[in-house]
């Protein structure tokens, strides 16, 4: 069972949140181990399994990113893992390298000699034009993107699943650069892991 | 379903509540003298165990061997906890896997402590219903990783508890809160108990609590404001009073009784500074007496770096929940700490509104664990409670690299799935490491465990493919299941906790924990009836100094006849006689007490207030 069939929805990205946490509410209530205390062991071991299927669908599709990631996968047949995160960091978009190479360059020069304040300008506002590419990037897969997928018949979809990897890729890129950027500006390095939130 | 209580394991109180039937509304069950709140400190005497207020009195008497605060070292290593050993009196020694504490001739492990608090709770329940109780859900601070956990169900095993559920005790106070006060919305928990910090973000919408983010720290609490202001005191009685300390030989921080007199004063300063401006610390010392008026000001320039420190997790969660400060609805405080105002201050501040706390902070975690037994027992369906996992969960990969399986705040169950293979031609048994926490490298992680995934058939290398599912529980805690695929078969998984109690070691003291209950309990208030004498005797010698004239020889001679009499049977093994001997001296003392009442009002007695012939020691 993939995750829109764990909430019985069609295979589809316009998913309205008000519905969609309706939904979820409703399967905990029937599914949540605190309403099956009273069970044998083997119906408790099945209900904490599906209450950690309705969980991790929750996850994923509450989030509109996630869920493109997350049906790119399924149109690829690659979620019989369930944990696997999104496809293997794909090769950065060509367009983007020259510029990004760039920026490298200048944060080794920076990690080597620390940052004088005109390098520290023009890295911040790198990171914030990078941001609005980001910002973009997303509201194309949600938005644009998301619509066209939903209104293109099977047919047509393979073009579409091409744009979606592309622009996965891309914000990929761009969410590493600009973490990049961020360590190098704030100097956190302490190795923390960054969660973002999809 | 047999009964469930709601237990509320806390750093410096603990308290047992249930869910009323007719009502259904959550109600803490008091002691037989009316107290709702049990201190959670357990003294080893000479006669046995006693817990709670019997245990705080043996706080200065029994320095060593009355143990306090354990829940800052319930799951944890000796390494974690070394730097806080100075603070306390009882001496904490490093074992397999846990900390263990010396009392005397005895060693006993953080649950085995908890377990006496908890089976005082327990007793204290089975009193109130008549019944015996087998299960009980017990709170634990939102941010406790898997050891931690584990140990206070291990605490509840050793107590003869099972405990159906951990409850985190943010989540917990949003239930309790929830019955009637919370509107659908977002609401922000800040609990700040003795001994630890959460945070917790929920959206509460048609009875589903569902928690979005937590965050916290479990080393952070009442007690380090304790610490602040008794450092600062050290300081100062050292510098006023050197002369004298230096004649009478006394080296304060070496003095364990004197230390915990100081830590007790700092304590109760702190307390009465939530409610006046400025308090007089009064401390008795052999040769001199020491007194320092400090005042809230003061107090404030003390704890305030500590303050700041909560606020950091509180933002962290807040951007893990995607939303601003301004964005939450309402602001919850739990914790007895919360009563500091510069923590409401700071809270204030920093949400823009001002938090509720019309429920009192020491009891609102214990009522919403009763909640939560009321919802497993069947008694309430139309609340559900979905938490999150506090910590990342990751296993560590090649160069100690972790790899993260289940990210922090995922919602609770959840389930991850890895594969696993061999790199050894005939390989049959593959380990791995299991860590919590947010850094890249498993060294800056918690370790939780090492698994030995064991009875893999014999293959060439990279042969078996071995499907190991982590499954997170409602609790909190890690459940692991190895197959392997070709064959189909389930691997046996063999855990090594890093931090903890083996199975083991909780059998048995499961066992010694039920033969010693009948001799425990009955030893218990054996204490406790001669520790109430003790009280008795001494208010009773001191009024007969101060107000002996005030009575005629007659009656004078009765008081001194039954005040000589409960001297005799006081260390006597008969607890009956004990209680009989005590209430026959307070009644031929109550004649002599009024008279010094009114004495006092008159000022008859000099200068000393009636108040303070009246307070005890």
């Amino acid at each position: 069972m993939n995750h829109f069939e764990v909430f019985d929805l069609p295979r589809k990205l316009g998913i309205d949140a008000a519905d969609l946490q309706r939904r979820f509410h409703e399967l905990s209530r029937r599914h949540h181990p605190d309403f099956h205390q009273a069970a044998p062991a083997d119906e408790q071991a099945r209900v904490l399994e599906t209450s950690a299927r309705v969980n991790a669908a929750y996850r994923t599709l509450r989030d509109p990113i996630a869920r493109v990631e997350y049906l790119v996968r399924l149109e690829e047949g690659r979620t019989a893992n369930p944990g696997e995160p999104a496809a293997a960091k794909p090769p950065a978009p060509p367009d983007l390298l020259a510029e990004m190479f760039e920026i490298q360059e200048t944060l080794q020069d920076a990690r080597r000699g620390g940052l004088d304040d005109a390098t520290r300008a023009t890295l911040t506002e790198q990171r914030a034009a990078l941001a609005e590419r980001y910002a973009d990037v997303e509201a194309r897969l949600t938005g644009e993107l998301s619509a066209a997928w939903d209104a293109a018949p099977p047919t047509a979809r393979a073009p579409l699943l091409a744009a979606f990897r592309e622009a996965l890729a891309r914000r990929a890129f761009l969410r590493t650069v600009i973490d990049d950027l961020t360590d190098a500006l704030e100097g956190t390095g302490e190795g923390h892991v960054a969660h973002h939130r999809h | 379903m047999s009964r469930i209580i709601g237990i509320d394991l806390g750093t410096t109180n603990s308290l047992v509540a249930y869910v009323d039937a007719k009502t259904g509304l959550p109600r803490v069950i008091p002691d037989a003298d009316g107290r709702a709140l049990l201190p959670s400190i357990v003294s080893f005497t000479p006669d046995g165990v006693v817990v709670g207020e019997a245990a705080r009195r043996q706080l200065v008497r029994r320095p060593t061997t009355t143990v306090y605060s354990v829940k800052r070292f319930m799951g944890r290593g000796y390494e974690d906890v070394r730097d806080e050993l100075r603070f306390f009196p009882f001496t904490v020694i490093p074992t397999e896997n846990v900390v263990s504490l010396k009392v005397g001739e005895r060693t006993v492990t953080p649950p085995e402590v908890s377990a006496a608090v908890l089976k005082a709770l327990k007793e204290r329940a089975e009193r109130h219903f008549g019944e015996t109780i087998e299960k009980a859900v017990v709170t634990v601070p939102a941010y406790f990783n898997d050891s931690q956990r584990q140990a206070t169900r291990d605490a509840g095993r050793i107590a003869g508890l099972d405990v159906v559920r951990i409850v985190n005790e943010p989540t917990a106070a949003s239930l309790a809160y929830g019955l009637d006060r919370i509107k659908d919305g977002v609401v922000a928990v800040y609990d700040l108990g003795g001994g630890t910090f959460d945070i917790s973000i929920l959206r509460v919408k048609d009875g589903v609590f569902e928690v979005l983010a937590t965050n916290g720290d479990t080393h952070l609490g009442g007690d380090d404001f304790d610490r602040v202001i008794l450092l600062w005191l050290l300081e100062d009685v050292q510098a006023r009073h050197h002369a004298e300390l230096a004649r009478d030989g006394i080296e304060l921080v070496r003095d364990h009784e004197v230390m915990q007199e100081l830590r007790l004063a700092a304590e109760a300063a702190k307390v009465r500074l939530s409610s006046t401006e400025r308090t007089t610390l009064t401390l008795p010392f052999a040769s001199f007496t020491y007194r320092r008026e400090i005042t809230r000001a003061d107090l404030e320039r003390l704890i305030e770096p500590l303050v700041a420190k909560t606020l950091g997790p509180v933002r962290l969660a807040l951007a893990d929940a995607g939303l601003r400060p301004s964005q939450v609805d309402e602001v919850v405080l739990v914790g007895g700490s919360t009563r500091v105002p510069l923590v409401r201050q700071r809270v204030q501040e920093l949400f823009g509104k001002a938090p509720h706390s019309q429920m009192n902070p020491d009891e609102v975690v214990a009522l919403g664990a009763a909640v939560q037994a009321h919802i497993l027992a069947g008694g309430i369906t139309s609340m559900l409670l979905l938490d999150v996992t506090p910590l990342s969960l990751g296993i560590e990969t090649l160069g100690g690299i972790v790899s993260v399986l289940i990210a922090r705040n995922t919602t609770v169950p959840t389930s991850a799935r890895e594969m696993f293979t061999t790199s050894v031609d005939g390989q049959t048994v593959v380990d791995m490491h299991v860590v919590q926490g947010e850094r890249e490298l498993a060294k800056d992680c918690r370790s939780l465990a090492r698994f030995e995934l064991r009875g893999i058939d014999a293959m060439p290398a990279g042969m078996p493919k071995i499907e190991v599912t982590f499954l997170i529980d409602a609790n909190g805690i890690l459940q692991v299941q190895a197959k392997e695929l070709r064959t189909g078969k389930e691997a046996s998984v063999e855990v090594k906790p890093t931090y903890g109690l083996d199975e083991g070691d909780v059998e048995r003291m499961v066992e010694e924990s039920f033969t010693y209950a009948e001799a425990d309990v009955e030893t218990r208030m054996l204490i406790e009836n001669r520790n109430e004498a003790e009280t008795v005797i001494t208010h009773v010698e001191r009024a007969l100094r101060q107000g002996a004239q005030l009575v005629d020889a007659g009656e004078r001679g009765r008081i001194e006849t039954a005040l000589a009499t409960l001297k005799r049977v006081k260390d006597g093994q008969d607890r009956d006689e004990i209680r009989e001997r005590t209430t026959a001296l307070n009644q031929a003392t109550e004649h002599l007490a009024e008279l010094m009442m009114d004495a006092a009002l008159k000022g008859a007695l000099g200068t000393r207030r009636a108040t303070e012939i009246m307070e005890s020691e």
